[in-house]
């Protein structure tokens, strides 16, 4: 394996010191009728630009990343006997899916300010702009929790694995309840905590077949598939009515 | 099997959706409720966003109101003339809710308002006829106690507007009956329900109609009512699933079938008072859920709205 690296080594022209070449399991997630979930398989080498071996721990990190929807967050309280929504925080940026896989625990192998720049760690990815709620804090923590629970946020510490510095690969689970949209996936190289080289591309989720023409159809032509639902629906109730007479006689 | 539903973008099991659809559509046919009031709450328990969950259920209830209807109209147990008096106070009232609805939306807390009218609703005229239907068994069973009369003439006998509604063999005002429909237009918008919950209990104990021609014809005043709602919340919130839909409704028409012949079958009394337990129990299942302190004290809606 080090050799076949080395062989990119000859070929490549040496702009970093190293650099991510990146395989990905699928170019695109197709959500069909019968879509129960799937997964990404991102693997990679990193490849060496000079002889000299790099000074620090190596990092891999991986994210991916779903389109980014506000979301608005409410907490009940108890008011005369009886639960209900009192203060609630409007989360202007969170990303529908989100995942982190390292090959060790995140603060291992990045820095605090790293992360801070990159927004890599959920916390971090999901921002709120106009929280003037003092425990605005327990509303993002709330949210990560619910999405965690729904297998939406994932944070993997040792979803990375990597071979003899040079190769490496993760597994992302994607649940049912995806959003549509481009999926960011980006994988972060560090040393000693600090990032030496990005890859980034897209990952394109979209419905397809009878689920992509259904919801092109409610939204650009909402009264035909209104109307549409209904005589499936008077066409569904007559045609019980007249199986169930016809089996009666 | 799972399946992924193209509107409420979430995977669910076909069985479990049309297991639900043939238990609802049972009730639906026995009782002449469009089973809403059942329905929306178990889609919310299974993961269905509420959104979705009102509007597809608005559409579901048409099929299995309009599978009815038929079984009913073939009996003649429907009175056209009542129903269509009926449903112009409904569109009217539900018109009128959609706007209320939206004011409420605006304030925030309409999650809240609509569990509370749940609660009260359900447990007001769930206890009403239960009591009311235990007496009526219970008298009927006395040797020679015979079944008491119910009241032929009180002020609803007394406003102007008089007609004939001879199905049902009323000679009232048209004014009861067009209220009715507007109060439950109303609430059919807020609580994203046919509101045949609501109609049954007044056509039999406000308008004194007759519990075999109650059924058929508030069904169909439910149809025309929740088509109206279907359209509105297709075309605003585009929120209506017609994969949800479908499979709701197959299991759902199938069991209005069943349902309609096991009412025929059920004396009027043993009928209302099975309808009361269920009323009860959805009531009960709310209003604990309101008083009970909850594992999970946030939840997550759709952002943007302030």
């Amino acid at each position: 394996m080090i050799r076949l690296i080395a062989l990119f080594l000859v070929l490549a022209l040496p702009l970093k010191a190293e650099e991510i070449v990146l395989g990905l399991s699928r170019d695109e997630v197709s959500i069909t009728a019968t879509f129960e979930g799937s997964e990404i398989l991102i693997f990679g080498a990193i490849k060496q630009n000079s002889a000299d071996v790099p000074e620090g721990d190596l990092g891999v990190i991986v994210t991916v990343a779903g389109p980014d929807r506000p979301v608005t967050v409410r907490k009940k309280d108890r008011r005369l006997g009886i639960w209900v929504n009192t203060e609630s925080v409007e989360v202007d940026v969170a990303p529908t899916f989100y995942a982190v896989a390292t090959n060790r625990p995140l603060e291992e192998i990045l820095t605090f300010t790293e992360d801070l720049n990159t927004r890599i760690s959920t916390q971090r990815a999901i921002r709120s702009v106009g929280a003037t709620i003092e425990n605005a804090q327990s509303f993002s923590d709330a949210l990560i929790r619910i999405r965690e629970s729904q297998g939406l946020y994932q944070t993997l510490p040792t979803g990375v694995l990597v071979e003899e510095e040079a190769l490496f690969r993760t597994l992302i689970p994607l649940p049912a309840n995806l959003t549509e949209g481009d999926y960011k996936a980006e994988i972060y190289l560090t040393r000693g905590k600090q990032i030496v080289d990005l890859y980034a591309t897209t990952i394109p989720v979209k419905k397809v077949g009878l689920e992509r023409w259904l919801y092109n159809l409610a939204h650009e032509n909402p009264f035909l598939y209104g109307l549409m639902s209904l005589s499936i629906a008077i066409a569904a109730g007559w045609g019980a009515s007249a199986a169930f007479s016809v089996f009666r006689r | 099997m799972q399946i992924y539903l193209p509107i409420a973008e979430v995977s669910v099991n076909i069985f479990l959706l049309l297991g639900l659809g043939g238990i609802v559509g049972v009730l639906s046919g026995m009782f002449g409720v469009g089973g809403g009031f059942l329905m929306t709450p178990l889609l919310f328990f299974i993961g269905i966003p509420p959104a979705v969950a009102v509007a597809t259920e608005a559409n579901q209830i048409v099929a299995s109101s309009f599978s009815g209807v038929l079984a009913h109209l073939k009996r003649k147990t429907v009175d056209l003339r009542m129903g269509t008096v009926l449903l112009i106070g409904g569109l009217i009232g539900s018109g009128l809710g959609i706007i209320l609805f939206n004011y409420l939306k605006a304030l925030g807390q309409v999650e809240l308002l609509v569990q509370l009218c749940y609660v009260v609703f359900l447990g007001m005229i769930g206890s009403l006829m239960f009591i009311e239907s235990l007496n009526a068994i219970r008298n009927a069973s006395k040797p020679g106690g015979g079944v008491p009369k119910r009241r032929k003439h009180n002020w609803v006998h007394n406003l102007p507007f008089k007609m004939k509604f001879r199905v049902s063999g009323l000679y009232i005002s048209v004014i009861p009956p067009l209220l009715v429909g507007v109060l439950v237009g109303i609430l059919a918008a807020i609580m994203g329900v046919g509101g045949g919950f609501i109609m049954v209990p007044a056509m039999i104990y406000l308008l004194g109609m007759p519990t075999k021609v109650v059924v058929g014809t508030s069904l169909f005043q439910i149809i025309f009512v929740t088509a109206f709602t279907t359209m509105l919340h297709a075309t605003t919130n585009f929120t209506v699933d017609v994969v949800l839909a479908v499979l709701l409704l197959v299991g759902g028409v199938i069991g209005a079938q069943i349902g309609t012949r096991i009412g025929v079958k059920m004396k009027a009394e043993q009928l209302r008072i099975w309808l009361a337990i269920m009323v009860l129990a959805v009531c009960a299942k709310l209003a604990f859920d309101l008083l009970v302190t909850p594992t999970e004290f946030y939840s997550l809606g759709a952002g943007g709205h302030s």
